[in-house]
């Protein structure tokens, strides 16, 4: 891309903005005329709310927005992985129905994957769709759902079929969150939060023109929701902050911001909180231990080192030559996270058995503790990006198996829920 | 270029590992080894007269090529993935080092041009027989008489000290301690009064010496009693090569590991399919890849003049030491009873590894300073 085209990029957000950009809009009001103008999303197509222009070219806009102060489209939580999927998958009606909704930040959304039978091993869901008539029926359960509990709608993977093989018989569904036969339930973590939601379907329904693909196509798209969902989930991963000026925009942005990260707001403490580790040390003063100063080392080390691989993943991906340093992230992030619990726990000795205001930092060195297993797990296991780094990566022949190549109905399974 | 290469450096790189992949196969690497000077003589020319490789680091006005750090990391990690038999890190990474650092105008356009065509090798005698890499661990004295200096003092494990035509020096005034007095000296490596001794070394494609000093005449390098400053400012330099030359290894080695496991089949298929095994080739992309991040960021760093130079410096060498040594265990172990023997090729780079390992200080030591310099 040339250096002409980024100027008169610039030069012609700028214009908008100065014409456009008003603090004291509604966000739903200013967030439309981001839809109508394609400034919002200037990467996505000119016909569905952008601009048709490069996606290098994207942070010079962003970098106007910012210059400016302006508030951009709804980007938290999973209606970003739903407007990705709708804009690649979805049919006409799907785009014209949901997107400007997703952006506007008018619905939220909810990823219905994860089943209890069905975690690493998402092509084994139960839940099951089936055809009624001018209906599709779906009965079954869910679990590990963010935000199901106010979601207005869920990204479904359900099956339509057992006699093929597990990954030929499911189907992708648009669901309809606000309907009788959908009970939301949350799920408490063993750090006591309640982030996350079970999701139980009885004869919920589904219009057939909410379905996206099925047959082997359903699971196809499943893949790149969460191909989208692991490339958040490396050490990059930021949270947006809000603005403290006072005009109406911000205040509405402040109230949504809130209430989008409530689910998140362990997520910096199951990350290791590496960032307080030093100040720790000092305030504790085991900062003087030798075998202490080792392992807080070897924990800074690796920390800047995922930092700098994850930024070497990208600037190698900007320049054209991605490189297997691209697929490390979430794993790194993994072994920092552990690493960084045993660094604290060392730094805390006996204070690492309290909970709550009795802890250190008013429960934040607690919360650290027992949130850090989730990162390991969660967005696929070390386990399975180990599996995908050995073979897609490196190359490694896959391990044989047993439940791909036989109908669905014939293959070992979880004993269902009680 | 913290996070990438430029096209001329990826070029660059590709030239260089062309060239060791023609004229360093494992069967030159194991003839070189068993061999006093450890280098072929011609591939020495090769490199310093067609590639232009001695010079790299050198400005062009002491008849160097002027480039960075980065491309000098970029030639020394492939000279590790390569293995080369040479006196590379020596000579250009540590003695050419040294004398950029600490001499005057009129030293480095005497003594840089022959280094940078080649026709000069140096060593960096800086240690002793007490394996310190600070300056605390220096007895070597360094006694005025008229112009010229009188050294005593035994130093060792000097890299190529024993074939080096010139030998930079680290030595203090008598009676002085710790960072004071202390000053460079260049000595020929054929004076009077200095013996040399290689010692056996059980990486074998790295050689080390004993050079004793009894009364040996030298020539001062830089200010009298200011070596302090430069001689840090040089290991720092030479642990960024370390790290780099390190990472080309481990990559070597991670990469016969990934190609064995898809050839070697028990139990009626490829060992590679095991996920025993993957999840270890995964870890060891992960070790060298991180590892790799640190070095490549210590070597942009050093030549954007970062602040943070020295804790990168050991950061780097500390992130490489625990990489490469953990990437030789994991591929003698995936190749199995055949990784253990004398035949396979792995033995070399695991050695390679073991002494790079500790070679300017191991990894407990490069965290230690690490914590000093961040101050906690």
């Amino acid at each position: 891309m040339t250096d002409a085209l980024a100027d008169s990029v610039r030069a012609e957000v700028r214009a908008w903005l100065n014409e456009n950009w008003d603090p004291n809009l509604g966000l739903v009001a200013w967030r439309n005329k981001l839809a109508d103008s394609g400034w919002g999303t200037p990467h996505w197509p000119k016909q569905w709310y952008g601009r048709d222009l490069p996606v290098g070219l994207v942070p010079i806009v962003e970098e106007e927005f910012e210059r400016v102060g302006a508030v951009g489209v709804a980007k938290m939580g999973i209606r970003t992985l739903a407007a990705a999927t709708i804009l690649a998958h979805g049919s006409d009606l799907h785009k014209e129905r949901f997107l400007r909704r997703i952006l506007t930040g008018e619905d939220t959304w909810c990823q219905l994957f994860s089943e209890p039978g069905s975690g690493s091993d998402l092509a084994a869901a139960m839940t099951r769709a089936e055809r009624r008539g001018n209906r599709w029926v779906v009965n079954g359960q869910k679990v590990w759902t963010t935000s199901a509990h106010r979601a207005d709608y869920g990204l479904l993977l359900a099956r339509t079929n057992v006699d093929v093989p597990k990954h030929k018989g499911l189907a992708y569904f648009i669901l309809e969150m606000r309907q009788p036969g959908v009970d939301v339930v949350p799920l408490r973590q063993m750090n006591g939060h309640a982030s996350f939601n079970q999701v139980f379907f009885t004869d919920a329904e589904v219009a057939p023109e909410f379905l996206v693909e099925q047959d082997s196509d359903g699971w196809k798209i499943a893949t790149t929701t969460l191909m989208h969902e692991r490339r958040g989930a490396d050490s990059m991963r930021s949270f947006p902050k809000g603005s403290e000026r006072p005009e109406r925009i911000y205040r509405e942005v402040a109230r949504e911001i809130a209430i989008d990260l409530e689910p998140y707001k362990w997520y910096p403490q199951r990350a290791g909180r590496v960032d307080l580790i030093i100040e720790r040390a000092r305030e504790t003063g085991r900062n003087a231990d030798p075998v202490v100063r080792q392992e807080i080392a070897k924990l800074l080390i690796m920390a800047r080192c995922a930092e700098w691989t994850a930024r070497r993943a990208r600037a190698a991906l900007q320049q054209g030559h991605p490189g297997p340093e691209g697929s490390l992230g979430k794993l790194a992030a993994s072994y920092v996270a552990r690493a960084a619990n045993r660094v604290h726990t060392m730094i805390s000795g006996a204070d690492a058995m309290l909970t709550g205001n009795d802890s250190p930092m008013n429960g934040v060195i607690a919360e650290i503790l027992v949130s850090t297993p989730a990162i390991s797990i969660a967005g696929g296991t070390d386990e399975i990006q180990k599996n995908i780094i050995a073979e897609r990566v490196l190359k490694l022949p896959k391990e044989p198996r047993f439940d791909a190549d036989r109908p669905f109905r014939d293959v070992p399974k979880n004993a269902l829920p009680k | 270029m913290r996070f990438n290469f430029t096209d001329e450096q990826r070029e660059f790189r590709s030239v260089v590992r062309r060239f060791l992949e023609d004229k360093s196969p494992s069967s030159e690497v194991r003839r070189l080894m068993q061999t006093d000077a450890g280098c072929d003589g011609e591939v020495w020319r090769d490199l310093s007269r067609d590639l232009g490789l001695t010079a790299l680091h050198i400005p062009e006005v002491y008849g160097g090529q002027g480039f960075g750090i980065s491309e000098l990391a970029i030639a020394i990690e492939e000279m590790g993935r390569a293995l080369l038999c040479a006196p590379y890190f020596a000579s250009t990474v540590l003695a050419t080092t040294a004398i950029l650092k600490a001499g005057s105008d009129v030293q480095k356009r005497a003594l840089l041009p022959d280094l940078a065509a080649g026709r000069t090798i140096a060593a960096f005698a800086f240690t002793e027989e007490n394996g310190r890499w600070d300056h605390g661990g220096v007895a070597t004295t360094a006694t005025r008489i008229g112009d010229k200096y009188r050294l005593d003092g035994v130093k060792s494990f000097v890299v190529d000290g024993h074939t080096a035509s010139t030998v930079v020096v680290l030595a203090r005034r008598p009676g002085s301690a710790e960072a004071d007095g202390l000053s460079l000296f260049t000595v020929r490596g054929d004076a009077a009064g200095l013996q040399r001794r290689r010692l056996e070394t059980m990486d074998q494609t790295r050689k080390l010496a004993r050079l004793t000093f009894s009364a040996v005449e030298a020539e001062l390098l830089g200010a009298e009693g200011a070596a302090s400053g430069p001689l840090q400012a040089t290991l720092d330099i030479a642990a960024i090569c370390l790290a780099n030359e390190m990472v080309g290894g481990a990559e070597r080695l991670r990469e016969s590991a990934v190609e064995y496991a898809k050839m070697r089949v028990q139990f009626g298929r490829a060992i590679g399919s095991f996920q025993s095994l993957q999840h270890k080739a995964a870890d060891m992309l992960l070790d060298v890849e991180l590892a790799k991040s640190a070095a490549y960021y210590a070597a942009a760093a050093a030549d954007e003049g970062d602040d943070e130079l020295p804790a990168l410096a050991s950061l780097a060498k500390a992130a490489a030491s625990e990489a490469y040594m953990q990437t030789a265990i994991h591929t003698v172990q995936i190749h199995g009873g055949i990784g253990f023997t004398w035949d396979n090729d792995t033995h070399l780079w695991f050695k390679r590894a073991k002494s790079s390992e500790v070679l300017l200080g191991d990894s407990a030591h490069h965290r230690e300073r690490l914590m000093r310099l961040w101050n906690v």
